[in-house]
């Protein structure tokens, strides 16, 4: 089985990946010069015809790119540019024309970007499809009563055909049962290899000496089938990857220092403990470090799900990764690189994965009985003919080569694969990236799903509750107000519909506070709750102090993601338990689990406890279905039997969870459970298939009966049908 | 059957010619962005051509 055997050689490197992806990055990024010859940004929104021609338009336009060039499979776009221009023009332009972009370290990406393995394996099955169409010509034409001097032309045509092509073709396979026999271990590759060189070698034998049977076209035949099967489960994975890769994206290459009281930008590497660095309003913190200048407010939703961004002044410690939202900042460096809280972050995420890469697959359990159970058949055989007709090396050695070809795993190689596509192409319509081959059958095991809260069962932007208790003059006051700032709430005031915005004069933000204005001669503040002398609430509010001594509260509420209370009934329905773990204040956790019917839920908890959470139920026996959007839910998505982010998420989510929501829909996630069971139902009625096809060919190979007539026929056979079976998921 | 003289070479050169384009295509990186360039050709500027 094409998977269980390469699991061996891939799925390290992709477990390896958060750690190591981003443990190069500091160091790579200190050598990025300001203006390098090629950038590549990751456009998250692009995803039509359209987008590609605004966006290389949009890139064309900025003086000094001399091209660019939109990848739409892995949604990122290269430009060539010279010397001098920045990646912030670049990402300037792309949201200029309105697409998302995030600059992606070039260093780091070229390494994997061009993706050798996929296209060495699509290259092996282009010369194995050709081989195996030309064999099956002139192996028809022998089996259709080509004999003397014509069979042995063609037989010697095929050899010249087939032999090469075994030899380029097969090297997955031969690399593979090499590894796994000097581990030790007989992989599932194995007896593919033996199959394979037994097959070729005894087919030359017999053209050599006129015979009457050749396996050439078995053996091209099992090369294309395997490979096919091999290069599906590859693609699965290639989408993990690329994934994986971008999580270097979230660490900020670069940082504004102070030295000697000039603004330098340096690579983050060549940051230091006790240097002080500037962050701009909207910058995401490169650094762990304490505030000594300026006040504002972070944006901590993604690192600990906190819906309400939270004050920063002088003092306050924070952390690299959350959002400056008003004020410019000035930061006394506490850690960077290595040590700083992201990436403390990226091993807990590793050591989660680890645990979770020790799943045994359906594929692999099957490999466990089967390459044994086929050696000692074929062995058998040998022994058997040996003993039967005196000593007949030929023969014998002829019939223990038609058992290995007849029971090699062509079925079985695709049993898998061919499931997982079809059901990943129609949970993909549905609006799901499955991005692990194995993430269907540990879906399918699921009986406890954790939801978070912030950006997975709401959509993250606050809705003004409370519009009922107060006046039309509060109203239009607190949208005036909220108009002369960017921060989320007031900008939620100031959209409000069928409110009339009052013409508020001296408009002017408080950084970290809110913002000040006179109206009607008064001064009136929208804001903090101490700052506008309004007692604080426990939920998410915004207050406003009229200048006549009367405070207003405005109450918020994160909008629910479309979808979230049907998904919830949906997986109770199943019969799953459900809880929710939020990061966030304990007031707006009850508010939202009492609106989508959750019962048991947990607020407040931190990165580490979310995680430990879901080890708990872990270990008392649960197969966890994590779905979490935030920094402070990867260790949970990776350390749970199974993970789903939305596309909204951090790239670090994304990567650590096993399924991507792309629509805003999550209604589709109690579908994907149920097709996830339908897909394993699927491979082991595929497995049956096969164990059915050789239990009918295997007696007949080891009476001497088998022909690569009937052989050709059974591989093909049962390939089909392991195929169809696996197209007939709903 | 002397036909087959011919007839053999010419199909194992057809799939030859086949094999090449494939490999042609691989080489030059035609598989990587297989969704962009089925979107590209709905644009109606042209790609990989300087622009006139």
């Amino acid at each position: 089985m094409s998977m269980a055997a390469d699991q061996g050689d891939l799925r390290p490197g992709l477990v390896a990946c958060p750690a190591c992806v981003v443990a190069p990055a500091a160091g790579r990024a200190a050598s990025v010069a300001p203006g390098p010859g090629r950038m590549v940004l990751s456009l998250p929104g692009a995803h039509c015809a359209v987008c590609i021609s605004t966006v290389e338009q949009a890139m064309a336009t900025v003086p000094g790119v001399i091209s660019a060039r939109v990848n739409l499979t892995l949604r990122r776009v290269s430009v060539e540019a010279e010397a001098g221009v920045s990646p912030e023009v670049l990402i300037a332009a792309a949201e200029s024309v309105g697409y998302e972009a995030h600059e992606l370290d070039a260093g780091l990406l070229s390494a994997t970007e061009t993706d050798r393995q996929g296209r060495d394996l699509l290259m092996r099955l282009g010369v194995a499809g050709f081989s195996m169409m030309n064999v099956m010509l002139l192996s028809v034409a022998v089996w259709s009563g080509a004999d003397g001097v014509t069979r042995d032309l063609f037989h010697w045509i095929s050899a010249m055909i087939a032999l090469p092509t075994v030899i380029f073709s097969g090297q997955p396979f031969f690399k593979s049962a090499w590894r796994s026999l000097r581990a030790g271990r007989l992989g599932m590759d194995v007896p593919i290899s033996l199959a394979l060189i037994l097959a070729s070698g005894i087919s030359l034998f017999e053209t050599w000496n006129s015979g009457v049977h050749a396996y050439f076209d078995a053996a091209v035949m099992l090369t294309f089938f395997l490979l096919a099967g091999r290069y599906l489960d590859h693609r699965t994975r290639a989408v993990a990857r690329s994934a994986a890769e971008e999580l270097a994206a979230l660490e900020v290459p670069r940082a504004t220092v102070l030295r000697d009281g000039a603004e330098v930008v340096v690579g983050i590497g060549d940051v230091v403990v006790g240097d002080l660095v500037r962050v701009r309003p909207g910058g995401r913190l490169p650094v762990d470090g304490v505030v000594v200048d300026g006040t504002s407010e972070l944006d901590r939703a993604l690192l600990t799900g906190e819906s309400l961004p939270v004050f920063a002044g002088p003092g306050l410690a924070v952390m690299a990764g959350e959002v400056n939202l008003t004020g410019p900042l000035t930061l006394r460096v506490t850690a960077a690189g290595r040590d700083s809280s992201l990436h403390r972050m990226a091993d807990l995420v590793a050591v989660a994965e680890s645990a979770r890469t020790r799943y045994t697959t359906l594929a692999e359990r099957a490999a466990g009985w089967y390459s044994p159970l086929v050696h000692i058949l074929s062995f058998a055989a040998f022994g058997f003919w040996m003993w039967k007709t005196g000593g007949d090396l030929r023969f014998a050695v002829n019939i223990s080569a038609a058992v290995l070809i007849i029971t090699c795993p062509c079925a079985l190689g695709l049993a898998v694969p061919a499931v997982v596509t079809s059901a990943s192409g129609r949970l993909f319509r549905r609006g799901l990236l499955i991005k692990d081959g194995t993430a269907l059958e540990r879906l399918a095991e699921v009986d406890t799903v954790v939801f978070d809260k912030t950006g997975t069962l709401t959509m993250g932007t606050p809705e003004l509750a409370n519009i009922a208790s107060h006046s039309g003059a509060a109203l239009s006051l607190a949208a005036g107000l909220g108009a002369g700032s960017s921060h989320p709430l007031a900008v939620a005031l100031a959209g409000l519909n069928e409110v009339l915005r009052a013409e508020v004069t001296d408009l002017r933000e408080v950084p970290g506070y809110g913002i000040e204005g006179r109206f009607a001669g008064r001064r009136v503040r929208l804001g903090r709750a101490e700052w506008c002398g309004a007692v604080s609430l426990d939920t998410t509010a915004t207050y406003l102090d009229m200048g006549d001594g009367v405070t207003h509260a405005f109450e918020f509420a994160d909008r629910l993601r479309p979808g979230a209370i049907e998904v919830v009934a949906g997986l109770r329905g199943q019969g799953m338990k459900l809880r929710l773990i939020s990061g966030d204040a304990p007031g707006a956790v009850r508010d939202l689990a009492a609106r989508v019917g959750i019962e048991d839920w947990t607020a407040g908890a931190l990165p580490a406890e979310k995680a430990a959470a879901v080890a708990e139920l872990t270990a008392a026996g649960a197969r966890v279905l994590m779905v979490g959007d935030g920094l402070n839910d990867t260790a949970a998505l990776a350390g749970a039997h199974a993970s789903i982010s939305p596309a909204s998420a951090l790239d670090a989510a994304r990567v650590a969870s096993d399924i991507v929501l792309l629509g805003q829909d999550m209604a589709v996630i109690s579908d994907a459970v149920r097709i996830s069971r339908q897909a394993t139902r699927r491979i082991r009625e595929n497995f049956g298939i096969s164990v059915a096809y050789n239990v009918i060919a295997v007696p007949i190979a080891l009476m001497g009966l088998a022909t690569p007539l009937a052989a050709a026929l059974a591989m093909s056979l049962s390939s089909i049908t392991v195929s169809l079976n696996a197209l007939r998921l709903k | 059957m002397e036909i087959l003289g011919i007839l053999i070479p010419v199909s194992l050169g057809l799939g030859a010619v086949g094999l090449v384009a494939f490999i042609w295509a691989l080489r030059t990186r035609q598989f990587d962005d297989p969704k962009g360039d089925a979107s590209r050709i709905l644009t109606k500027d042209y790609d990989d051509r300087p622009k006139q």
